[in-house]
């Protein structure tokens, strides 16, 4: 890749002011560092895995609307977690945080626990309760 | 443990750099500061970082991983050791213990090393923070509450406060930090580059070339190559998605298009008139060229995922790109491994 190369594909996703540095090859033939502040091919990958992210989260707001599922399954999602990654912060077996998917049984959740999936999420367990919040 | 250097360090004395990539860019700012000039090429080059993997059973999200450079900490564990540098690292159960051994640290003026979740560091764009877990910082001093970070990938020094930074510290998941940190306690003044450049490039073709299995290495690239070429069978949606997370591997913050190709081919400019060896400098330009169709299949597989739908031939074509460029790199580490250094 020439100094010139150096894609400077901007999109909203960067904002700005962020730029990366690459390494790149001056017309001497020397390495440089050279600053980009972004690559379509790289911005479109991003936006892809953002729209399916987005995507699984209105998904699961939807069913937790419905009363299908607990609201921790909406922020699961939300946080950009997959359920192993939920049972490490959480300190549970996976099968017991899927349990919590329903409401029935998160209804009956002691506070202690309530208060650790809030902390998990970077809420207030009064958001973590009422499904009003995430509509 | 062994105490840590004292009387040498000016506290408040860090410098900050920007680098293309975390981890050898922390490696280049942390020696630096004990007097050890090591460019980031070159911390990434001794430190044997350039790799190839893709494993279809790591799965984040139900999309199969690709890497391009060898497992996180090990350009810094190899590149230490390769130096004879001296390092510190802990791990902790509780954050609050490991933010207080962080703290005790500052205090003696220690820039401190660690590994954190990208998506907990709230100076980055939104859109970088997903959960990856293998992202490297130095922490160097304290603002009131909030903590002076030099973070490799940022133009300038950022803050954190405590909160983020412990969360960051004790994310979960693989690679999982557990609150490490490390720091050099012996540097020393002056080395003699010579034999570390020599064993971080044997290492780096003998990995390429000759670990016995089939998604490592070259041979990776060639297995990628055949699954990329199966992906239409996933449907439209899942196959633009798996290719999106390859671009975006190749692409992890900084690495020029190329995964990492570009930055191995100046660590070996550098070290051509390091050595003034110059039977190393037509190999940086081959690799150039090779970061070259890097960018070049990333160019063809963003098209792809920006049109949404598959046509079977443009992945028999990004199929044959790999395979190309794994005939190409195959040569190139042979070529490379013969150079009498």
């Amino acid at each position: 890749m020439k100094k010139d190369e150096v894609p400077q594909d901007n999109n909203q996703l960067h904002q700005q002011s962020f730029k990366q540095l690459m390494y790149a090859v001056d017309n001497s033939g020397d390495y440089v560092k050279v600053p980009s502040v972004g690559w379509e091919p790289e911005n479109v990958a991003m936006a892809q895995a953002w729209e399916h992210v987005n995507e699984k989260i209105a998904l699961t707001k939807a069913r937790v609307i419905s009363g299908e599922l607990s609201p921790i399954a909406y922020y699961m999602e939300k946080c950009l977690m997959d359920l192993p990654t939920l049972a490490a912060h959480i300190g549970k077996f996976q099968w017991q945080v899927k349990r919590h998917f329903k409401p029935a049984v998160f209804q009956k959740l002691n506070e202690k626990l309530l208060q650790r999936y809030a902390d998990v999420f970077q809420i207030s367990r009064e958001q973590l309760l009422h499904v009003n919040e995430i509509k | 443990m062994t105490a840590p250097l004292k009387g040498e360090i000016d506290p408040g004395a860090f410098t900050h750099t920007q680098f293309a990539h975390c981890e050898s860019g922390v490696a280049s700012n942390l020696l630096r500061h004990y007097g050890l000039q090591i460019s980031e090429p070159m911390a990434f080059g001794i430190g044997s970082g350039l790799f190839f993997g893709h494993l279809p059973f790591v799965k984040v999200n139900g999309i199969p991983g690709t890497t391009y450079r060898i497992w996180p900490g090990g350009i810094f564990n190899k590149l230490c050791k390769r130096l004879g540098v001296k390092m510190v690292s802990q791990k902790f159960k509780q954050p609050a213990k490991a933010m207080a051994a962080l703290d005790e640290l500052l205090k003696e003026g220690i820039p401190v090393g660690m590994q954190t979740s990208v998506y907990y560091l709230p100076y980055l764009p939104p859109a970088y923070r997903f959960h990856f877990n293998a992202h490297n910082l130095v922490v160097f001093g304290k603002d009131g509450e909030d903590y002076l970070v030099s973070d490799p990938v940022m133009e300038e020094v950022a803050k954190i406060d405590y909160d983020s930074l412990a969360k960051a510290r004790f994310a979960k998941g693989y690679p999982e930090p557990s609150g490490k940190l490390y720091y050099p306690v012996e540097v020393p003044k002056q080395v003699d580059l010579s034999k570390a450049i020599k064993q971080g490039i044997d290492q780096t073709c003998n990995f390429m070339l000759r670990v016995p299995v089939p998604m490592l290495g070259v041979k990776g690239i060639k297995f990628l190559g055949k699954r990329v070429k199966k992906y239409p069978q996933l449907g439209d949606r899942r196959a633009t998605l798996f290719l999106g997370n390859i671009i975006r591997m190749q692409e992890e913050i900084g690495t020029g298009g190329a995964g990492f190709r570009f930055m191995y081919a100046a660590f070996l400019q550098e070290a051509a008139n390091y050595l003034e060896r110059d039977e190393l400098k037509p190999m940086a330009q081959e690799l150039t060229a090779i970061g070259d169709q890097w960018r070049q299949f990333a160019f063809d597989a963003g098209r792809i995922c920006k049109s949404r739908e598959s046509h079977a031939n443009g992945y028999d074509l990004l199929s044959d790109r790999l395979m190309a460029i794994a005939s190409q790199e195959t040569d190139f580490y042979k070529k490379l491994w013969k150079v009498k250094l």
